[in-house]
C-alpha cells in the first residue's frame, strides 16, 4: 500500500482516537508510580473567616492515613503573593493554597489528607472537624454591584473600550431607542474530565507531574516559582486532556497541593478533584449589561451605550473583554461602553469559552434584534445596513471579514428569507415556531510559538511542541500541517505534545493554537527539509540522479520519498536510506514561527477576527413556555480551515454549549453561604442529547494572507459567540416575548 | 464513603434481622451516589440482590406483581406493563437515563431520598440529613423544591416518576420485616416531612419491600404522563402529571391523578379525582381540578414558576387522557 501525504484542508481523522477510545491514550489521573499516596481535599463550608481549630485524631485514625496537611504543618513555599502569579496574569492578590488560617472563599482548602488509598483519603477527609470563626461576607452579585470598580492595573489581554462622537447625545436625539439590562448566571465549565494531578517524586529528587492544564510550561513556571524550585526540578507533562474549555488556563489548587504533598513526604502524590469539587475553582463570571442602542427610523444605528460589570473575588481582579464586541463590529457614529468589576467573596471567576465575548456577544446581539423590531426590520438586513468593513472601534482596517458571506451563506442554508416579521405568526399545533439569527466575532489570535522537527533513521519524522490537546484535535492538525509542509505520509510521523521540556508554546486558549503551532510546525518541517537537502548535496556518495535533481533544485520530497519531479518513478530514494547517506543518524531542526513571518506583519497595523452568522429554529409550546431548538445553521468565517471534521466539531462543540447558555446552565449561588448549590451533573444541567438537533456547520470561504503565516484563524470559541443569542431571538419570534436574562428556564 | 461492613443473605428472614445503621443495597445508584457524598453513613450494607424479586407476574385477580428487584429498564419493557400499563412504562421511561434505568430496582425507585441540593451537601443545615439542624433550602435556592405538603422542617420534593404512576394507579407495596409481612397503599407508603423529615415513609426497621402490586385497572388508551423538567431528557420534574381515565360516552367514568415535582411526596388528591367523575371533559372542569389539586400550594423565594406552570400541566395532561392520546417519551413534542 502507497500512503501518502495528507494535505492542511482535508477532513483528516482524529489521529489519536484509536489511542482515546482504547484508553492508551493517559491522563493525569492515569500513572500509577510506586507507593503513590492519595490526596484528599477538605473544603471550607464558609466564605469569610479563619480556621479557629483542627481537630484531626478522628481522620488521623482512619486505617491508610499517612499525614494531613494544613496551613499548620505544610511545607515551606514562597512568601511573597508575586511567586504565585500564574500565566494569565490576574492582577490582585493571587491566592496561595494552605498559607494561612484565613478564609476568603466557600471551598476553599483547609486540608489535604494523604492515605494509602483513595478510600481511606476520602473518608478521613469526611471525619476532619474543622473549627472557623465565621465574618460577615457577601456572595450576592445585585449586592456587590454597587461596589463595582475598574482595577488599576489590568489584564495584559484586556481591550479598553474606546468612545467615539457623542453617544449620550446621540441616543436622546435618535426617534428609536431600545434599552435594557441584560444578564447572564454564572456557569462552570465542567470538563468531561475532572482537575486531577499526579506528582512522580523521581529517584533524582525532582518531580514529574502530570497534570490537567492547558499550558505545561505555565504550570511549571508556576510551581518551580511557588515551591521555590529550580526549573529542573520540575517536569510537567499533558500530553491527553479531556477538555478544559478554559478552566486548565490557570495552574489550579490541586496541582499546587499535591506537589507540596509530595515535597513534604517525598512521595509521590494524586490529587483528583470530585466533580463536586469542580464547583469550588474557576467558573464564568456573572454578568450584567446595561445596554442602549438608538436609531433612525430607516434602521441606521444612531447611538450604542454600553455598560457591563461581571463579578470577581475580593482578591484578584478577573477581568473580560464584555463591552467592545458591538463597538467592534457595527457602523455607528456614537459610540461608548464601560466595563467594570464587582467583588464578591468567592473564588475569582476566569476564562471559560470565548471569554467576555460568549457574554458580551450574546448580550449584545439579543439587544440589536430588539433594536431591528423597534425599526420595523428584518433582523439580518438590519445587521447588512450596519455593517462595518472595519473595526469600527478602533478605526482600523481588517485582514478579513467574511461575515457578510457567511450571513448570505447561512441565510440561503437555513431558509431565512422566507421569513415572516412579526412575531407569533408561525406555528404547528399547540407550538410556536421562532427563527432568530444572531452574528458572532470573536479574536483570531497568534502568538510566538516553537516547534522541533527530527528526521530519524527509521524514516519517520517527530515533531514536538509544548502545544496542548485539549481535546481539539490539535495532533491531527499538526499532523497534517507536518505531512504537507515536509511531504510524509501522515503514518509516519509522530506528534509529541504536552510536556514542559518541548520547544515552548504558550497555552492553548483563545483559539490561537492552530494558528500558531501551525505555522511553528510548517517553518519547522521546511526548515527540516532543505537541512536534508543540503546536507545530502554535501554528501559525496548520492546516485546521478539525485546530485543533479539537488542542483537543479527538481528533487522533491513526496510521500516519504525523495525523486525528481518528471524522472523514472523508480528512482526514488526513502527518508531512511536517504538520512543514511548522510552519515547521520537524525537531522533535527528547531523553528520559532512570529507574527513577522513571511511578510505578515500586520498585527499592529490590522485588527484581527474571526466572524460568523448563527440561524436557530426554535418550537415552544404556547401555554408550557417548553422551547425545543429543532434547527440551528452555523455559517463561520475563519480563514483557512486546516481540517473541516475537526473544526466543524468545534464549532459544533461551542453551540451545545451556547444551547446550554441559552437554556439550561446556571450555577446557583447560595449567597447566604457563598457556595453554587448545584454542585453536581445531576442538578447543573448541560444539554442531553435530546436538547440538540441536527446542526449545520459551514464555513465559508474567507482567504486571509495576514491574520497568520498560514491563514488560519482558529475555530475553538467562535461557536459560542451569537449562538446563546440567535436561540433567545429565535424564542422571541416564536412567542413575541422578550427575555434579557439567560439561561430561559420553564416557567420563565 | 466510610468503612462499612457488607452482608449479602439469601433469604429474606435473614436479610429482616439487621443492626443498627445499616442500609439495604439494591441497584445502588442512588444509596452509592449519597455515600460518596457523605451523606449516608452506614456501617452495614446488606445486599438484597441475592433474594429472588425480580419477578414480574400476574396476579389472580388480573392484577399485576413487580418484584422489588426488577430493575425498571425490565420493567418497564415488559409486555404485561408496557400493554396493561403503559402509564407506568412511560412513567418509568420519562425517568433518569437507560444506564441507570438499567441499574435502578423498583424498590430502590420507592425508598429513594430528595435531590435537594442542600440535602446532599454535609456542609449544610438540613433536617432531613441531620435532624434538628434547621432546613437551608428555606431562602435558598430552592427553584426545585415542594410547593405542596411542605411543613416548616423540610419543602424537599421526593423526586420519583414511578412512583407517581404507582399513586395514579393505586398500586400496593408488600413489605416483609421482623414481625411478618404487611401491605400498604402507595399512596399511604410516603410520608409528609410534618416534623419527622428524616422519616420519608413508613418503612421501620429490618423492614423490605419485596414487591409492588398493580391492580387489574390500567386505563389503556386514556392515559398520560406529562413530565415538564430543565431540559427535555435526564432531569428530575419541575411538575409532573400522571393520569388515568376510564372513559365511557365521553364521559369521564372515574379518574386517577397523581402530580411529582410538587410535593413532598407523590401528590394525590381524592377530591379532585371525584370531581371528574361523571363529568364530560372540558376546559374549565380541568381547570377545577387543576385548583382543587393545587389547593394549599405554598412558594418560597425561587419556586414560583411551579406554581405558575403546574395548572397548565395538569389541564394539558388531562386533555391528553381525555383524548386518548398519551404523551410520547421520545417524541418530545406536547400534543
Ligand atoms: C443522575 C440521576 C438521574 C436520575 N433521574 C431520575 C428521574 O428523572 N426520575 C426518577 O424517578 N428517578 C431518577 N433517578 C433516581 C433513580 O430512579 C434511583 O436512583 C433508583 O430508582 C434507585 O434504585 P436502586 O435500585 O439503584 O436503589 P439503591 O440506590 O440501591 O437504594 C436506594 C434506597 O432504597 C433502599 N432500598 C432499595 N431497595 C429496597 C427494598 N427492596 N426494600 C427496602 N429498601 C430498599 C436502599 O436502602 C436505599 O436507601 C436518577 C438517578 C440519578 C443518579
Ligand atoms: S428541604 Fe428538607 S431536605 Fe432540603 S434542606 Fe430542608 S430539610 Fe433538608
Amino acid at each position: 500500500m502507497t500512503l501518502h501525504s495528507a494535505k492542511i484542508g482535508q477532513p483528516v481523522s482524529r489521529i489519536d482516537g484509536l489511542a482515546k477510545v482504547t484508553g492508551q491514550a493517559r491522563y493525569a489521573a492515569e500513572p500509577h508510580p510506586a507507593g503513590m499516596l492519595y490526596g484528599f481535599i477538605v473544603n471550607s463550608p464558609i466564605a469569610r473567616g479563619r480556621i479557629e481549630a483542627i481537630r484531626d485524631e478522628a481522620a488521623r485514625a482512619v486505617p491508610g492515613v499517612v499525614e494531613i496537611m494544613t496551613h499548620l504543618n505544610r511545607p515551606h513555599s514562597a512568601l511573597s503573593e508575586k511567586s504565585y502569579v500564574d500565566g494569565l496574569g490576574v492582577p490582585g492578590s493571587p491566592y496561595r493554597p494552605l498559607h494561612d488560617a484565613e478564609i476568603s472563599f466557600n471551598g476553599q482548602p483547609v486540608a489535604v489528607v494523604l492515605a494509602e488509598t483513595f478510600e481511606a483519603a476520602r473518608e478521613a477527609a469526611m471525619r476532619l472537624e474543622v473549627d472557623y470563626e465565621r465574618w460577615p461576607h457577601n456572595a450576592d452579585f445585585e449586592a456587590s454591584l454597587h461596589q463595582k470598580y475598574m482595577p488599576g492595573k489590568t489584564r495584559s489581554n484586556y481591550v479598553p473600550p474606546k468612545s467615539r462622537g457623542n453617544a449620550a447625545e446621540a441616543y436622546a436625539l435618535s426617534p428609536i431607542k431600545i434599552e435594557g439590562r441584560y444578564h447572564l448566571a454564572p456557569e462552570h465549565h465542567n470538563p468531561m474530565e475532572m482537575h486531577a494531578t499526579t506528582v512522580i517524586a523521581e529517584d533524582d529528587g525532582t518531580f514529574t507531574v502530570w497534570d490537567k492544564t492547558q499550558g505545561p510550561q505555565a504550570v511549571q513556571a508556576y510551581l518551580t516559582s511557588a515551591l521555590s524550585l529550580s526549573k529542573d526540578q520540575v517536569r510537567v507533562r499533558n500530553p491527553y486532556v479531556g477538555g478544559a474549555f478554559g478552566s486548565g488556563l490557570r495552574a489550579q489548587h490541586n496541582v499546587f497541593l499535591a506537589a507540596l504533598g509530595a515535597k513534604m513526604l517525598k512521595h509521590s502524590v494524586r490529587i483528583t478533584l470530585t466533580r463536586q469539587q469542580m464547583f469550588t475553582h474557576v467558573f464564568r463570571p456573572e454578568a450584567v449589561m446595561d445596554i442602549a442602542l438608538g436609531a433612525q427610523p430607516d434602521g441606521t444605528l444612531q447611538s450604542m451605550i454600553v455598560d457591563g460589570v461581571t463579578d470577581t473575588s475580593r482578591f484578584e481582579h478577573n477581568m473580560e473583554n464584555l463591552v467592545i464586541w458591538g463597538l467592534i463590529n457595527y457602523k455607528c457614529p456614537n459610540a461608548t461602553a464601560d466595563y467594570k468589576v464587582a467583588p464578591r467573596d468567592t473564588y475569582t471567576s476566569s476564562d471559560m469559552r470565548a471569554p467576555g465575548a460568549a457574554t458580551g456577544v450574546n448580550l449584545f446581539e439579543m439587544a440589536v434584534d430588539e433594536m431591528a423590531y423597534a425599526c420595523n426590520m428584518d433582523p439580518l438586513a438590519f445587521r447588512l445596513h450596519n455593517y462595518s468593513d472595519i473595526d469600527a472601534m478602533h478605526d482600523m482596517p481588517l485582514t478579513s471579514k467574511a461575515l457578510k458571506e457567511a450571513m448570505q451563506e447561512g441565510a440561503e442554508r437555513f431558509g431565512w428569507y422566507n421569513r415572516p416579521m412579526a412575531p407569533k405568526s408561525m406555528r404547528d399545533g399547540k407550538e410556536l415556531i421562532g427563527w432568530g439569527m444572531a452574528t458572532g466575532i470573536w479574536d483570531a489570535m497568534f502568538s510566538p510559538t516553537s516547534a522541533r522537527a527530527t528526521l530519524t533513521a527509521d524514516g519517520r519524522l517527530h515533531i514536538a511542541t509544548a502545544a496542548s490537546d485539549i481535546g481539539t484535535g490539535t495532533y491531527t492538525i499538526l499532523a497534517q500541517t507536518a505531512s504537507e509542509a515536509f511531504g510524509i505520509p501522515i503514518e509516519m510521523i509522530d506528534i509529541e505534545l504536552g510536556d514542559s521540556t518541548l520547544p515552548e508554546c504558550p497555552t492553548e486558549g483563545g483559539s490561537w493554537t492552530a494558528a500558531s503551532a501551525g505555522a511553528a510546525v510548517w517553518l519547522a518541517c521546511q526548515s527540516l527539509r532543505e537541512k536534508l537537502f543540503r546536507t545530502l548535496g554535501k554528501s559525496g556518495n548520492i546516485s546521478a540522479w539525485l546530485t543533479e535533481g539537488l542542483s537543479n533544485k527538481t528533487t522533491v520530497l513526496q510521500d516519504g520519498f525523495l525523486q525528481d519531479k518528471g524522472a523514472d518513478e523508480n528512482l526514488r530514494l526513502s527518508l531512511s536510506e536517504a538520512l543514511s547517506l548522510t552519515g547521520q543518524d537524525r537531522l533535527e531542526v528547531e523553528e520559532t514561527a512570529k507574527p513577522g513571518l513571511r511578510g505578515t506583519i500586520s498585527q499592529m497595523r490590522k485588527a484581527r477576527f474571526t466572524h460568523s452568522a448563527v440561524f436557530c429554529e426554535v418550537r415552544v409550546d404556547e401555554e408550557l413556555g417548553i422551547v425545543r431548538v429543532t434547527r440551528l445553521v452555523n455559517a463561520v468565517a475563519a480563514g483557512r480551515i486546516m481540517n473541516p471534521k475537526t473544526a466543524a466539531s468545534q464549532v459544533r462543540g461551542a453551540m451545545v454549549m451556547a444551547t446550554g447558555m441559552a437554556l439550561h446552565e446556571e450555577s446557583l449561588m447560595d449567597e447566604r453561604v457563598g457556595r453554587f448549590m448545584n454542585h453536581n451533573f445531576s442538578e447543573y444541567h448541560i444539554p442531553a442529547h435530546a436538547d440538540i438537533p441536527d446542526m449545520d456547520v459551514l464555513f465559508v470561504t474567507e482567504k486571509d494572507k495576514e491574520v497568520s503565516p498560514l491563514g488560519v484563524k482558529g475555530v475553538g470559541e467562535i461557536g459560542m459567540c451569537g449562538t446563546a443569542a440567535a436561540i433567545a431571538n429565535a424564542i422571541f419570534h416564536a412567542t413575541g416575548q422578550r427575555h434579557r436574562s439567560l439561561p430561559i428556564t420553564p416557567g420563565d | 464513603m466510610r468503612q462499612f461492613s457488607y452482608s449479602r443473605p439469601d433469604t429474606l428472614g435473614t436479610a429482616c434481622h439487621i443492626p443498627d445503621h445499616t442500609r439495604y443495597l439494591a441497584g445502588g445508584t442512588n444509596l452509592i451516589d449519597l455515600m460518596k457524598s457523605d451523606v449516608e453513613r452506614p456501617e452495614h450494607i446488606v445486599d438484597l440482590n441475592a433474594l429472588s424479586l425480580s419477578q414480574i407476574e400476574e396476579r389472580p385477580d388480573g392484577g399485576l406483581r413487580l418484584g422489588a428487584l426488577a430493575t425498571n429498564a425490565d420493567t418497564a419493557a415488559h409486555p404485561l406493563v408496557s400493554e396493561r400499563y403503559p402509564l407506568l412504562a412511560s412513567a418509568i421511561l420519562a425517568g433518569a437515563s437507560p444506564q441507570i434505568r438499567n441499574r435502578a430496582t423498583n424498590g430502590g425507585n420507592l425508598n429513594q431520598r430528595t435531590r435537594c441540593h442542600y440535602f446532599y451537601d454535609p456542609d449544610m443545615a438540613c433536617n432531613k440529613r441531620s435532624p434538628g439542624t434547621g432546613c437551608s433550602a428555606k431562602g435558598g435556592r430552592n427553584r426545585i423544591m415542594a410547593i405542596l405538603g411542605t411543613s416548616d422542617a423540610c419543602i424537599a420534593t421526593f423526586p420519583s416518576d414511578m412512583c407517581v404512576a404507582l399513586a395514579a394507579l393505586n398500586a400496593t407495596v408488600n413489605l416483609t420485616g421482623p414481625e411478618g409481612e404487611r401491605t400498604v397503599p402507595l399512596r399511604n407508603y410516603h410520608r409528609l416531612p410534618e416534623d419527622t423529615p428524616w422519616q420519608d415513609n413508613i418503612l421501620c426497621a429490618g423492614e423490605i419491600v419485596t414487591s409492588i402490586d398493580l391492580p387489574p385497572l390500567g386505563f389503556g388508551p386514556h392515559h398520560t404522563y406529562l413530565k415538564i423538567r430543565d431540559r427535555l431528557s435526564f432531569a428530575f420534574a419541575i411538575v409532573s402529571v400522571a393520569v388515568g381515565l376510564q372513559m365511557g360516552n365521553n364521559t369521564i367514568r372515574k379518574a386517577c391523578i397523581a402530580m411529582g415535582g410538587v410535593g413532598t411526596k407523590p401528590w394525590c388528591v381524592p377530591e379532585a379525582e371525584a370531581l371528574l367523575a361523571g363529568k364530560t371533559p372540558s376546559p374549565s372542569l380541568f381547570r377545577d381540578a387543576a385548583d382543587c389539586l393545587l389547593q394549599g400550594a405554598v412558594t418560597d423565594r425561587d419556586n414560583a414558576a411551579k406554581l405558575k406552570l403546574a395548572p397548565r400541566v395538569i389541564i394539558r395532561a388531562l386533555s391528553q387522557a381525555a383524548a386518548g392520546t398519551p404523551q410520547s417519551q421520545t417524541q418530545k413534542t406536547i400534543f
